[in-house]
């Protein structure tokens, strides 16, 4: 077994057990921190497949970003005493329910399906470098992202002036 | 060797853990930290059907990337807005926002 099939497999366990600690735990802080070790083990995907500036992303924005911004927002708004999940037996088992079986209809067509895929190999920085994604990025032909790009910036903007404008002080 | 299937059920077990916690959480920010598993898995699937089923493509990758961008934009505005709502009601749990019903 080579080296990154033993990480793919902690990655699995890792990403796995804290996404299903996010929804089930107790305390809301605690919710935010499985949450970010979530996000770091799904920029530890993509760097096993070789996207590290789509990892280096994930890391800066989602777990350096986002994260934060939420637990800042806990703490001012409710703290960490909050009653999370005031349901009755009902309610929760039936969205077990729901969810359990979702995923059982998602993975029963999953492998009814067979995927011609290749099986991943050692982590290849070459399959897309910087070179290509700048060029991408910033590209107007019938393969470049300029449009979304600028959509984007565009969007951030309006996203920087709502959130003051909506928190603001009256 | 790692297969197509295993990243989708990592990415399937992320997305049902986020449609679990939305429908059980009273939190508001509770619920958007499970949309935010949600997206994350979304993200996860677009760029491993990139590498794995169309590697000299790049799609999927730019789509995860504007993905992350506008998840960060949706969630600082949520929260905006739940800081909004703590300051008129001091509370955030979905149960006590009935003055936004009309």
């Amino acid at each position: 077994m080579d080296s990154h099939n033993i990480m793919f497999v902690i990655l699995a366990v890792f990403i796995v057990l804290s996404s299903i600690a996010t929804v089930t735990t107790k305390s809301i802080v605690r919710a935010a921190t499985y949450l970010l070790f979530v996000l770091i083990g799904t920029a530890g995907l993509y760097f096993l497949m070789g996207y590290t500036f789509l990892g280096s992303v994930q890391v800066m924005v989602y777990a350096g970003g986002i994260v934060v911004l939420y637990v800042f927002s806990i703490l001012l708004t409710s703290g960490n005493h909050e009653v999370l999940s005031k349901n009755t037996k009902l309610k929760i088992a039936s969205s077990a329910l729901l969810s359990v079986v979702g995923l059982g209809v998602f993975l029963f067509f999953l492998f009814k399906e067979q995927f011609k895929a290749a099986a991943l190999g050692a982590p290849d920085e070459s399959v897309i470098t910087m070179d290509r994604i700048g060029r991408f990025m910033l590209s107007t032909d019938s393969q470049g992202y300029l449009l979304p790009f600028e959509a984007v910036s565009v969007l951030l903007l309006a996203c920087i002036v709502a959130g003051l404008l909506i928190a603001r002080k009256r | 060797m790692i297969q197509l299937e295993y990243v989708l059920i990592i990415s399937a077990v992320m997305m049902f853990a986020g449609v679990y916690g939305f429908l059980t959480r009273r939190s508001t920010l509770a619920i958007l930290l499970s949309i935010e598993l949600m997206l994350n898995s979304t993200d996860i699937n677009f760029a491993v059907f990139n590498r794995m089923l169309h590697p000299e493509g790049h799609e999927g990758y730019f789509f995860a990337l504007f993905s992350i961008a506008i998840s960060a934009a949706e969630s600082a505005v949520a929260i905006a807005i739940m800081i909004n709502i703590y300051r008129m009601l001091k509370n955030i749990s979905v149960d006590k926002l009935e003055k936004m019903k009309w």
